[in-house]
């Protein structure tokens, strides 16, 4: 080696400046980094805060209290037959909405009937087919507002309609409270009656389905390929398909999902099946390389542990390997159902963007799912939507967060050290 | 080598010129081996002469290796282990296994050690695993160590009780060899000085073959050693003779220390 004349000179000037520019780009590193956590930080407070803050008042509804008068109106409704099956039928059919239209006009003033509702009449019917009684009397119901007033009793507005709600304000006739039918229904063209319900069932209905399917098979191709295929070159282009098809762009997937479930086996259309059969395709991938890891990460030492006390293959695979593996296979597999959740593109081409005004009866009635029903709100016209599409993000997030929460929640419980 | 120094009567296992491969490689040459049914054989050698390979073959964990090829005979009670009419999950449970390092599975005290007698179907009810899993522990010297704390995680316990949960482990399914690979080379002094003890008290139950770098240690626990070096049997014989008085030049020079 070769000797310097001088020794080192720890001390000098050069090492200090040395030194400081040591530390300067430690210094430089930490702060690049908080700024990066405090930067995402910020987005998500913004995201929420946004959310929230629009969203929340999409929960409320405001009321308009009509009084009516039965009595005085022309109203005959057989009361015999308000047990029956077709009672909404003959209340419809006797007139309701005019007798509440009209009464309306009467208690708010002329165009009275343009301040609520036009569905706010099935309200009355309701009410009526719970107690007959009030044909008899006079009752003062709390009726949904029309979208136009909620709007404006919410926001404020100018004008002539704003007098109107600002007066029925000090009036005391205005009330807000939990917009019900909101959890109730299904998509509607008035906003007073349009609810999530129909879509949150049909998001559940679908990833459902898509867990039903993805998950076993998912799991068990990469027990094959972990525990079971011979590393040959078959296995390597399997694997290389696996990883490509996780990439996909999923649009793709829905139009694999239209050409083979609906026009070659002819499943029902935009219904929770094909949905759900069209997520697990696209799900499946992500399942079987998170799976995978999950396995390859189990010590061969309990492998060989099992192996040693006459344990079968299965049993090796059953008893030990599966269950050190399952906190890593569960949230692999919670990621990608929450990702096939919030999933609109394949789902727009088997059919699910439909309108659909009944909430859906089974897994192959026609339904909609959250992200589409956003995507539907989002493009309505009528300003009523607005805080609704809002109000159904939160829906989705919270049962996005509830998913993440609950994959936590397994992945402490399962998870084991050794 | 020769086989006349070899007295063993009753020899639990015989190996038969073994090959075994990987892939192109060979890992061990014609070894020949009698492993007998009261003693403690050791298997001596310097780092990668294929005394581990060749412990593994006894019970096929080889098999696990896709690579892996084994030629020649290796009989268990005159039994082809390598026959195709040979169960390999039985033949296991037969000839069990303890491992260099410590590997409890993570599961209970309890679960590790009534897992291979739950499996193999040695205990029709509660009670009588409760029999089996106390007499392994007892026989593995640890009962008294956790007689009170059996639901407690086998992980949890230090390295050498660890060890010995393992050989616990293995004696419950109530095997006739025991294969131990380098059992206390993850241990120290003191735990190691217990499972010597304890493969003391196991000679005669059961036949043993150990592998271990240390040759103290093989000086102290076996009756039977055999030397490899490079994939092929140098020497085996009484481990007096082997470390008194050795045949082979090679075996010599090991044991002196001149090279391993």
């Amino acid at each position: 080696m070769n000797r310097q004349t001088a020794p080192t000179d720890w001390k000098g000037s050069v090492m200090q400046t040395r030194i400081a520019k040591r530390y300067a780009a430690e210094r430089r590193f930490k702060l690049f980094g908080l700024g990066a956590v405090l930067l995402s930080g910020a987005f998500l407070a913004f995201l929420l805060f946004v959310m929230v803050g629009n969203g929340a008042r999409g929960f409320m509804y405001t009321h308009v209290a009509v009084p009516v008068d039965f009595k005085a109106m022309p109203l005959t409704i057989d009361t015999s037959r308000l047990g029956d099956a077709d009672a909404d039928q003959v209340i419809a059919n006797a007139g309701l909405s005019d007798i509440v239209a009209f009464a309306a006009d009467e208690a708010l003033g002329p165009d009275g009937s343009k301040l609520i509702s036009e569905n706010a009449w099935k309200e009355v019917r309701s009410q009526i087919k719970d107690d007959p009684e009030l044909l008899n009397g006079k009752t003062v119901f709390e009726l949904p507002a029309s979208s136009e007033v909620d709007i404006a009793a919410k926001e404020g507005a100018k004008g002539a309609l704003g007098a109107k709600v600002d007066a029925l304000e000090k009036d005391g006739k205005l009330s807000t409270g939990i917009h019900w039918p909101f959890f109730k229904n299904a998509d509607a063209t008035d906003p007073a009656v349009a609810g999530i319900w129909g879509a949150l069932k049909g998001s559940v209905l679908t990833i459902f389905i898509a867990f039903l399917i993805a998950f076993p098979t998912g799991v068990l191709a990469a027990l094959y390929l972990e525990e079971y295929a011979p590393k040959n070159r078959w296995t390597d282009l399997i694997e290389v398909s696996i990883n490509n098809l996780a990439a996909v762009p999923s649009i793709i997937f829905g139009l694999l999902a239209l050409a083979v479930f609906i026009n070659w086996f002819g499943l029902c259309q935009a219904s929770p099946l094909v949905g759900g059969l069209t997520l697990a395709l696209m799900t499946m991938p992500v399942i079987v390389i998170a799976s995978r890891n999950a396995i390859k990460s189990v010590p061969p030492s309990i492998r060989d542990a099992a192996l040693g006390v006459g344990a079968s293959p299965v049993q090796v695979v059953f008893h030990h390997v599966l269950p050190l593996a399952l906190p890593g296979i569960l949230t692999g597999t919670i990621i990608g159902m929450a990702r096939a959740l919030g999933e609109t593109a394949p789902l727009l081409l088997v059919g699910m963007r439909a309108f659909i005004g009944d909430v859906p009866g089974g897994i192959c009635s026609p339904s909609t799912v959250l992200p589409m029903q956003i995507f539907l709100w989002s493009d309505e016209v009528d300003r009523g939507f607005v805080e609704k599409t809002s109000a159904a993000i939160i829906v989705l997030l919270i049962v996005l967060l509830s998913m993440n929460a609950f994959a936590i929640y397994l992945r402490n419980k399962f998870e084991k050290r050794w | 080598m020769t086989q006349d120094d070899l007295t063993i009567a009753d020899p639990k296992m015989k190996a038969h010129s073994v090959n075994v491969f990987y892939g192109e490689k060979q890992a061990i040459n014609d070894v020949s081996i009698d492993v007998g049914t009261d003693l403690v054989t050791a298997f001596i050698g310097p780092s990668g002469c294929g005394k581990s390979t060749f412990l593994r073959s006894l019970n096929r964990m080889n098999d696990t290796v896709a690579s892996a090829r084994v030629t020649g005979q290796i009989e268990l009670d005159g039994e082809d282990i390598y026959a195709p009419s040979m169960d390999v999950v039985q033949l296991r449970a037969r000839v069990g296994m303890v491992f260099q390092k410590p590997n409890p599975f993570p599961k209970s005290i309890y679960d590790n050690v009534g897992y291979g007698p739950r499996i193999h179907g040695l205990a029709p009810n509660k009670a009588d695993l409760d029999v089996i899993v106390e007499r392994a522990l007892v026989r593995a010297g640890l009962w008294d160590e956790v007689k009170d704390r059996l639901q407690e995680s086998g992980t949890a316990l230090s390295g050498g009780q660890q060890q010995r949960l393992c050989i616990a482990r293995a004696i419950a399914v109530d095997p006739e060899v025991i294969l131990m690979d380098e059992p206390c080379s993850a241990l120290d002094p003191i735990a190691t000085a217990k499972i010597e003890e304890l493969i003391h008290e196991l000679r005669g139950k059961y036949a043993i073959v150990i592998v271990t770098h240390n040759m103290q240690q093989a000086a102290r626990v076996s009756q039977r050693t055999a030397f490899f070096h490079l994939g092929t049997l140098v020497e085996y014989g009484k481990t007096t003779d082997i470390f008194t008085n050795p045949k082979q030049e090679r075996t010599k020079d090991y044991i002196t220390g001149r090279y391993g």
